[in-house]
């Protein structure tokens, strides 16, 4: 990072807070999601051209929404169609608001079951995150005019199909919270390991949901399942700078160098385990953030505790039964009972991942290690075949030239 | 606000035994009674069946009659209802009440122009 980008990144870091924080007030108290963003983007436009010169205000809210409103008032004077809100935002308060802190509704807006998984990932990142449509665009790798009508389409559906704004509550709360942990967890994928491109990590998508996680554990404070989250983001990002090699290639868990990993950021997301751990309510992020735990605080692969790893994919597989589950039940599977068992295991998912490249990858090597080359080979070639990620192609071809090493790759963990 | 519920005829009703039928149409007479009598139905009917359709095409105002009903008989719609609700949270809790086996419901907002 460049010297002179300091003073940048602090006041990227007040946008970030400050942004989201007034779009939220400004879509309950308009009631208008379009014209809260549109007042939003100009405050800081503004802000932007006066704060660099004279440095953050210590009132920054209060200024911002200062400005919002008065940009709001001469833009809604100027156009006619406009005019039934002039009254409403004619009545904006002039100090910063005190209601507490809107975003948790505006998250579970954006987040709300009547938009397409995709639409609830960009409208977050717009709106909560305030990355730009453009941002946002290269990092989907969509164009950015899909993402612009994209993201029109679901503030309009958002209004005129009546989505309340509101943190939803009771029996409710869960599903939701779940669709807002989806895609917070989607966008850290997709940071992490990009399905697509030759750029293998994407570092700011995978930051940016750790804000977001870690912002969403802040207004909720009491949930473990959000905690768990955070943990389970915070671990991968603990291994960051350990993932990739000098010339940019994929590292699997079991050759990358432990000393780069973060060991306070490690002992951090432990301890953010045990808190959820306290409030006794299990939940996935909680299991799948302990057997990321496992992995960072073996001192050695060969050191790594598999049996408590394979009780834990146990126990996943009880609440969430999907295949990319039991397949990484199978891997650690290998390491307890030894590859044929694990073979077996993975061999009964054929039929609903014969699309998934780390199938055939965790076959091939399985097979590798059976002493059957030619099966393993064929399924090595499958799995190339099906991977978009250029790093992660480029580690499965050397495998395949080099006769492989016979260890499965550990998939997400 | 209020919210159009365009629903398809389904299996149950357009292929299923007349056993079947007769015991699914029962429970589904008496969820419209309830949801009428709550006050929060406060429109809809039952549709003749999609053989009875007729569509008009209107291109550079010119009309043409055409024998079939809109959609295509798997998504053909078998009648509809007017909700009248707080909001899409609550228009999708009561449709997710709603007793037929099988189909598919638009849930689509109604614009309320004032008179």
């Amino acid at each position: 990072m460049h010297a002179d980008r300091e003073p940048y990144a602090v006041l990227e870091r007040v946008f970030r807070e400050e942004a989201g924080r007034l779009t939220a007030s400004l879509v309950r108290l308009l009631g208008d999601f379009d014209l809260a963003e549109e007042l939003v983007s100009e405050a800081m436009v503004e802000a932007l051209e006066h704060w660099t010169r004279d440095g953050v205000p210590e009132r920054a809210s209060s200024w911002l929404l200062t400005t919002a409103r008065r940009k709001g008032l001469d833009r809604l004077r100027r156009e006619a169609k406009y005019r039934q809100k002039l009254a409403l935002v004619a009545a904006l308060p002039t100090e910063p608001l005190r209601e507490g802190d809107d975003r948790l509704r505006l998250i579970f807006t954006c987040c709300h079951p009547v938009l397409a998984r995709e639409v609830q990932v960009a409208l977050t990142l717009r709106a909560v995150v305030g990355l730009t449509t453009e941002e946002i665009a290269r990092a989907f790798m969509v164009p950015e005019e899909t993402l612009a009508k994209r993201i029109v389409r679901a503030k309009h559906k958002i209004v005129a199909s009546g989505v309340p704004y509101r943190v939803p509550t009771g029996d409710e709360l869960m599903t939701r919270l779940n669709e807002v942990l989806t895609v917070i967890y989607l966008v850290f994928n997709e940071g992490y390991v990009a399905t697509a491109g030759s750029e293998p990590i994407r570092r700011d998508l995978a930051r940016d949901a750790e804000w977001l996680a870690s912002l969403l554990m802040r207004l909720m404070p009491q949930e473990p399942e959000v905690i768990g989250l955070v943990a389970l983001i915070r671990l991968h990002l603990a291994r960051w700078p350990a993932r990739l090699d000098s010339e940019g290639r994929l590292l699997l868990l079991e050759s990358q160098n432990r000393a780069l990993w973060d060991r306070r950021a490690i002992a951090d997301a432990v301890r953010l385990i045990e808190r959820a751990t306290a409030l006794a309510r299990p939940g996935p992020y909680q299991i799948e953030a302990s057997i990321a735990a496992l992995h960072c605080e073996a001192p050695t692969w060969d050191e790594t505790d598999w049996p408590q790893i394979l009780a834990l994919y146990s126990l996943l597989t009880a609440i969430d039964s999907s295949p990319i589950v039991r397949l990484n039940r199978a891997i650690a599977l290998r390491y307890v009972e030894g590859a044929e068992a694990a073979l077996y295991e993975a061999d009964s998912l054929a039929e609903s991942l014969s699309r998934y490249h780390l199938f055939h990858a965790t076959r091939a090597a399985l097979l590798r290690e059976l002493g059957r080359t030619a099966e393993a080979d064929r399924a090595e070639v499958e799995g190339i075949g099906l991977t978009k990620n250029l790093a992660e192609r480029a580690l499965m071809a050397e495998r395949l030239a080099d006769g492989g090493d016979g260890r499965p790759e550990p998939g997400p963990d | 606000m209020k919210y159009m519920l365009l629903i398809t005829q389904g299996e149950w009703f357009a292929n299923g035994s007349a056993a079947e039928r007769e015991k699914s149409m029962e429970k589904v007479v008496e969820w419209w009674g309830k949801m009428f009598a709550s006050g929060k139905m406060v429109g809809g009917h039952q549709l003749q069946s999609p053989d009875t359709a007729t569509t008009v095409v209107i291109e550079r105002g010119k009309h043409t009659l055409l024998d079939r009903p809109l959609m295509e008989a798997k998504e053909a719609i078998g009648g509809y209802g007017i909700l009248e609700v707080a909001d899409i949270d609550e228009a999708l809790a009561i449709v997710k009440t709603m007793p037929q086996p099988d189909g598919k419901v638009e849930v689509r907002p109604i614009i309320e122009r004032a008179r």
